[in-house]
């Protein structure tokens, strides 16, 4: 997969962080946080998900001139039957090596790790399959390992 | 505000309300930040005609975000060394959810002081949506 540049802003920060609604100080103000034990604005935890927003083909984003599956005029934008209910996240594990910071351009590269199936009472045949992120800094290191486990329904999730 | 060793006993918990009564605007700012703009989670009209789903329900990133602000919460900022989950339930508009940490060990690697923490979050009607493990620098 190609390596994609993740530059780490500090209103992409500020933005996530309230939604996640965490009203934490050290997400948003420059001097609260420059007070703090970590002496400045830090990402939460979470953040380096965000990497999605600076994949060109990520394929949950709607992209200029293609036809999009969610809803427009009908329920779809798209004629073809999608091939199952869809993706859902089952697992997603981190590594921390030091906090992301406004400032740091991280580049990010995802490589394949194992599949497997399983079947389930609530929603048939499930395919797992699992991805593995590294994040590395401007200086090469490594900062975060990002470990992501999808899994493919045969049919929606029941509610039970 | 870093945790010290000397505070911390093997089966202590810290526990906090981290969402009420979820809207499904939280989703769509959810949606924003992270780039993860699946229909499963903004657009009620997809998910319930073509994906097959009561409605539009969080991104489990979302929830997983949720829990991690009882951690640093809890840990501080900065400390996390690992934060693992699965998710183990949907979360739907109008959840209220409670994290809860519990400290599992308390332990020195590489000269370094560390808790293991076990992590759930569970809705309003005590189902887990999430269930994971953490690890966090601690001060001795």
């Amino acid at each position: 997969m190609a390596k994609i540049t993740f530059p780490v802003e500090a209103s992409h920060i500020m933005m996530f962080a309230r939604s996640v609604d965490d009203p934490n100080p050290v997400y948003h103000d420059a001097e609260a946080a420059a007070k703090t034990e970590v002496g400045g604005i830090i990402a939460p935890p979470t953040f380096a998900q965000s990497v999605a927003q600076f994949d060109p083909d990520y394929f949950l984003r709607p992209k200029h001139g293609q036809k999009w599956f969610g809803s427009a005029k009908g329920p779809t934008g798209i004629t073809e039957k999608p091939a199952s209910s869809g993706g859902l996240h089952a697992e997603q594990h981190f590594e921390y090596h030091r906090p992301l910071r406004p400032g740091d351009v991280l580049t990010v590269e995802t490589k394949p790790g194992n599949t497997w199936e399983k079947e389930s009472k609530r929603a048939g045949k499930l395919v797992f399959s699992e991805r593995i992120t590294e994040y590395r800094d401007q200086n090469g290191d490594l900062v975060c390992t990002a470990r992501s486990v999808g899994v493919r329904t045969e049919k929606p999730v029941a509610q039970s | 505000m870093a945790l010290k060793k000397s505070q911390l006993t093997v089966g202590a918990t810290h526990s906090e309300r981290v969402i009420e009564n979820l809207s499904r605007t939280q989703l769509v700012m959810y949606a924003g930040t992270s780039g993860d703009y699946n229909p499963l989670h903004t657009d009620d009209l997809y998910t319930k005609e073509i994906a097959g789903y009561p409605g539009v329900f969080a991104h489990g990133m979302l929830t997983m975000g949720l829990t991690g602000k009882m951690l640093t919460n809890f840990v501080g900022d900065g400390r996390l060394k690992k934060f693992g989950v699965r998710f183990t339930n949907q979360v739907w508009p109008g959840d209220s959810l409670d994290s809860t940490a519990t400290v599992a060990a308390i332990r020195e690697e590489g000269g370094e002081h560390l808790v293991d923490l076990t992590i759930s979050t569970t809705n309003q009607d005590g189902k887990e949506v999430v269930s994971g493990t953490a690890t966090a620098r601690i001060d001795p």
